[in-house]
Formats: C-alpha cells, sequence, structure tokens
C-alpha cells in the first residue's frame, strides 16, 4: 500500500503559514521572506513527489482518510492524475509569483499581510484540488475567493476598491448558487462524499434535478472561471490587484475555481451527456470570440491581458468541451501553458509598471533598449499566447483544432482559428507600442527590474520554450494522466472507493 | 411545500436587493438576504416536524429524527457569510471615503 501521508500538507503548509506570517510578520521582516520561499518551495517538491508515488503505486488514485474514517462517512482527500497535474500547475506558478513578489511588493506598505493573503489563497486552491468531498470543495472555494477579494482591494485606491466590490458581490452570488447545487445534491443522495454521490447517481435514476443541479453549477463555476455570459468581473479585478496577484488571479485562480471545478463536478460526479457539452463548446468558442474582440481595443496592458485571459480559458473550455481523448488533451495542455504565459505576461506588465510607472501602451516606448530581459521574455509569452510554432502555445492550440477537425466541428475549429489570428494582432500591437520604436524622453533614465524578478521572469520563460516537450513521448504520462481521469467519466466513483477501502 | 416556495420568495427578494438596488448598502444586505434564504433551504432539508435531535440512547425507539449534517454545514455557511460580510461592508466604508457616495451609479471610474 502506498504511502498518502503526505497529501494533507498541501493545505497545512500553506495554511499555517499563513497564520504564522500574520503572527511574527510585524517583527521579524525576514522571517517573512525566507519562511515563504521554504513553504513554497516545498509545497512544489511535495507535488513533483506526489505525481511520482501515484505513477509507481500502480493504482489510479491516491485516498488519505482524515482522522481514519472510510469515505463515505468521513472526509478523505484524493490525488489522481487530475489532482497531481493541477497541483503541479499552481504551486509551480505560486513559486515563481512568490520569488517576484518579495522585490515587487517593496512599493506597498504592509508586505506581511499580501504574504497571509497569498498563502490563504494557496490554501484554497490547494484544498479544491486534493479534497474528495463536495461541501469541503464549497469551503476552499469560499477561502480562496475571500482571499483574492481581499488582494484585489490590496491597494485600497479608488478604482481597486471598486472593482473588489464589484467582484465581491458577483462572486458571492456565484458562490450562493453552487452552495443550492450541492444542498440539492445532498437532498437527493443523502452523501456529501463525492465518489459516494457519483455511485449512487448512477444507480438512482435520473431525474428533473440533474439538469437543475447542472445549469445551478455552470452558473456558479462559470463566473468564477469567466466564461463570457458571466464575465464582467474579470476585466475590472484582474488589472487592479498588484501585478503578482494579477499573475495568479488569472494564471491559476480561475482555472482552479472554474474549469477544475466544472471538469471534476459534470465529468466524474454529475456525468456528462452530450447536450452538456454542446453547451460547454458553445460557451468555449463565445468566450474565446468575445474576449479576444474586446482586447483589441485596449490601451491599458493589464486591461488588455485581463481580457485575453477571457478569450484563452474559451479555448480551455472548447477542448475540454469537445469530450474526446485528444480534445481533453489539448484542453488541459492548454490550461497549463496558459498558466504559465499569463502569469510571464503579467509579471512583465508588473515589471514594466515597477521600472516606468505607467500602464498606458501609449505612454511607453522603445523599452527593449532599456529593459532587455523585460523585453525579451515577453516577446517569448507573446509569441506562446499568440500561438507561434517552436513554443508551448502553438502545440495546444494546434491540438485542439485538430480534435475539432476530428470530431467534425468545423465552425468550431474555424473561431480557434480566428482568435488565434486577432491574439497574434493584439500582441503585435503591445510589442510594437511597449518595447520597439524610439526611446522616449520619459524612459530615458529607466533600470532594469531587480535580480529575484528577473529570476522569475527568466524561468517561467524557460518553461514557455519548452513546454512544448511535455508531448514528449518519455514524460507524456503527465498530461495523460489528467486526461485519464476525465475520460474515466464516472468510473471514478469505483476507483476512489476501491482505494478508500485498501 | 408552502415553507419551500417562502423560501424561495426570500431568495428573490435578496437577489432583487443585488440587482436592483443602487445604494452599496443595501446590496450588501441584499447579499445577507439570498445567503440567508440558502441556509434556510438547506435546513430545510433535513427538518422533520416533530422529529427530534438524532441522540441514540438505550431503551429507547427513535423513529423521527432530524437529519444533523445539513446544521453542522449551515453553521460552516454562516461563519463564510460572516467573512464576507464583514469584508464586503469594510470595502464600502474605503469605498465611501474615497468616493463621497453609496451611489453606485457615480461610483464608475472603471468602464466595464
Amino acid at each position: 500500500m502506498p504511502n498518502t501521508n503526505f497529501i494533507p500538507w498541501f493545505v497545512i503548509i500553506p495554511l499555517f503559514n499563513a497564520f504564522l506570517i500574520s503572527l511574527i510578520g510585524k517583527v521579524l521582516k525576514r522571517a517573512v521572506s525566507v519562511l515563504s520561499i521554504l513553504s513554497c518551495l516545498s509545497l512544489l517538491i511535495i507535488s513533483f513527489y506526489g505525481l511520482n508515488v501515484l505513477r509507481i503505486s500502480s493504482q489510479s488514485a491516491l485516498v488519505y482518510k482524515i482522522g481514519g474514517w472510510v469515505p463515505p462517512f468521513g472526509i478523505c482527500m484524493v490525488l489522481d492524475g487530475l489532482s497531481g497535474f493541477m497541483l503541479i500547475t499552481v504551486n509551480l506558478i505560486a513559486f515563481f509569483v512568490l520569488v517576484y513578489s518579495l522585490q515587487y511588493m517593496e512599493k506597498y506598505t504592509d508586505k506581511p499581510k499580501f504574504f497571509t493573503l497569498f498563502f490563504l489563497m494557496l490554501t484554497g486552491m490547494n484544498g479544491i484540488i486534493v479534497t474528495g468531498d463536495l461541501f469541503n470543495l464549497f469551503v476552499f472555494l469560499e477561502i480562496a475567493s475571500i482571499a483574492s477579494y481581499a488582494l484585489v482591494a490590496f491597494g485600497t485606491e479608488a478604482e481597486e476598491l471598486e472593482a473588489s466590490f464589484k467582484y465581491a458581490v458577483m462572486g458571492s452570488v456565484a458562490s450562493s448558487f453552487i452552495f443550492i447545487g450541492i444542498a440539492f445534491l445532498y437532498g437527493f443522495t443523502s452523501t456529501l462524499n463525492m465518489a459516494d454521490m457519483a455511485r449512487i447517481l448512477s444507480l438512482k435514476p435520473n431525474t428533473w434535478l440533474i439538469p437543475f443541479v447542472s445549469v445551478l453549477f455552470l452558473m456558479g463555476f462559470g463566473l468564477k472561471a469567466s466564461l463570457v455570459p458571466f464575465h464582467a468581473w474579470l476585466p475590472d479585478a484582474h488589472p487592479s490587484a498588484p501585478a503578482s496577484i494579477s499573475a495568479m488571479l488569472s494564471g491559476v485562480l480561475i482555472k482552479t475555481l472554474g474549469i477544475y471545478a466544472i471538469a471534476r463536478v459534470f465529468f466524474n460526479i454529475i456525468g456528462i451527456t452530450k447536450a452538456f457539452l454542446s453547451v460547454l463548446m458553445f460557451l468555449g468558442a463565445l468566450s474565446l470570440l468575445v474576449g479576444v474582440i474586446l482586447a483589441l481595443s485596449q490601451w491599458d496592458l493589464k486591461r488588455l491581458l485581463a481580457y485575453h485571459s477571457i478569450s484563452q480559458v474559451g479555448y480551455i473550455v472548447l477542448g475540454i468541451g469537445i469530450g474526446s481523448p485528444l480534445g481533453i488533451l489539448g484542453g488541459l495542455f492548454h490550461l497549463f501553458n496558459h498558466s504559465v504565459f499569463k502569469s510571464l505576461l503579467f509579471l512583465n506588465s508588473g515589471a514594466i509598471d515597477y521600472a516606468v510607472g505607467t500602464r498606458d501602451l501609449r505612454e511607453m516606448s522603445g523599452l527593449k533598449e532599456r529593459m532587455p530581459v523585460t523585453a525579451n521574455t515577453n516577446l517569448i509569452a507573446s509569441m506562446s499566447i499568440a500561438g507561434i510554432p517552436p513554443f508551448n502555445g502553438f502545440f495546444s492550440k494546434l491540438i485542439i483544432i485538430l480534435a475539432c477537425l476530428q470530431k467534425g466541428y468545423f465552425g468550431y475549429a474555424l473561431v480557434a482559428v480566428v482568435g488565434s489570428i486577432l491574439t497574434l494582432s493584439s500582441f503585435m500591437k503591445v510589442e510594437k507600442f511597449a518595447f520597439f520604436g524610439k526611446l522616449n524622453e520619459r524612459c530615458r533614465d529607466i533600470k532594469e527590474v531587480p535580480y529575484l524578478m528577473r529570476f522569475s521572469l527568466i524561468g517561467l520563460a524557460i518553461i514557455c520554450v519548452l513546454g512544448g516537450l511535455l508531448l514528449l513521448p518519455s514524460i507524456k504520462f503527465f498530461l495523460n494522466g489528467a486526461v485519464d481521469v476525465l475520460l474515466q467519466g464516472k468510473g471514478y466513483a469505483k476507483i476512489v472507493l476501491e482505494a478508500a477501502s485498501k | 411545500m408552502t415553507l419551500y416556495l417562502l423560501c424561495l420568495i426570500l431568495f428573490c427578494i435578496g437577489l432583487y436587493g443585488v440587482l436592483r438596488k443602487r445604494n452599496l448598502v443595501k446590496i450588501i444586505i441584499g447579499l445577507g438576504i439570498v445567503e440567508y434564504s440558502m441556509n434556510l433551504f438547506f435546513i430545510l432539508l433535513g427538518y422533520r416536524f416533530g422529529g427530534r435531535a438524532p441522540i441514540d440512547a438505550q431503551n429507547q425507539n427513535i423513529l423521527n429524527m432530524v437529519d444533523p449534517l445539513p446544521q453542522a454545514l449551515v453553521l460552516t455557511s454562516i461563519v463564510i457569510g460572516l467573512g464576507v460580510t464583514a469584508l464586503v461592508i469594510s470595502i464600502a466604508v474605503r469605498i465611501y471615503e474615497k468616493y463621497g457616495t453609496f451611489d453606485i451609479t457615480k461610483i464608475k471610474r472603471l468602464k466595464g
């Protein structure tokens, strides 16, 4: 029997760290940085270790029973291929963002509070990924959401407060819908364990309840993922936060709270139908087009990036919604790639803000001369998001388009290609206005950002360049494990309950 | 059934407050009403009229028990609601300091 005792540490480490930092933060300034780096690094190491244990153990899922209670009665934590994949994505981005924010956050007054909220958000995200209990998922979702509302308002300027209020109200209503959905499911199945719920739902006949609950969950998680009819909060909230938090929000929060939760609930618990998949594909294609068209006319760099988040989330949902193995592979691969290059782009915008002091594209020009690291990493990230061949974004978009063609959805394939071209044109605008051209008077004596910030930028850029290698057969298990979890559908129940009974 | 309908009406009142009111404080109150109606609904799912607490004692034959799990869950949900309300109210106070008004039609420096 494989060792599963490491699973709760994904929640314990960030939660305890948040508590500790809020206690000692005011007194021991240096200890806060060391503690944060150490805990993020250990989380990253444990997530790689977890995937390794899962791979060696020849089981499809590892189950940790909290307090030794057997699953239908107690809460359990589940680590399967999809969880392992998401954990590595989240903790990788969190590590780079944390290193970056050690120096970036110098201009804000209260660093310890920032780290406390940051680790609370990380607790919520790791918790959502490893939990095997539906109500527990809701609690972790609220922890992550509340921390992100506070982080959006962190600068306490007028715009930031306004964006945060909007985000908080819409987010709370979305959480209410999720809560009602959970209440209905509990009333129908009398259990909260996700595996047990899936088992009972496949035993009992399908009634009017399932479509109703599906709509509630789609509204709730769709708002958290900012799919298009529910996207209004994102272009305000993401640019208002400090750049490192924008990177976390756009890079991993909308994916964990939105896409991971949708995938887990619909594929593994409720069970997908053809109708639901076509709804997902339609929403994905709609987000893809609307997001990128709105992005074209933006002059605020961070706002432009936020609109691109909507459009890239559309790609992921479109890929997952195709429902074929190739489509899901493309969707999940794009999820990983988008986390990397979108965080990199937001960190770049933060670097420009740090050095020049503006986010308006019209006020900057020719920064390539003064900030070579930022300019080159931004070029790599832009080419990745636009889908230029050697970079990772190209491969995932290609897989999604091929999956569309394979299943005969020519219209959706066309939408994906058009979206990619519009993305390219939008990022050519960014490159032209920000980095190329003549250096203007205002930017004459700016400096490149400090070394820790450069470390994060270069690290993420290297992952962007090498990301395509994840498709090589020898390391493809990283993606395939996650794809298998979604493909097995309601087989999830059997796998988890068997693993728990051992 | 009437109770469930009343619960739905309460939910709709809360949603109306969130969507239609212009005052920030009224929006927050609407949010609170939405949360209360959901909690009430969840409690109702596990409640039985004339039921009793599910404490198993010897020599007693208990037939009609209330499901305790929704009550435990709602307790958690109330605490979460408290956290959200506290945060949103403090943000509203800071907004009032910046803009000098609670009217959302006057608070629009961001273009959605």
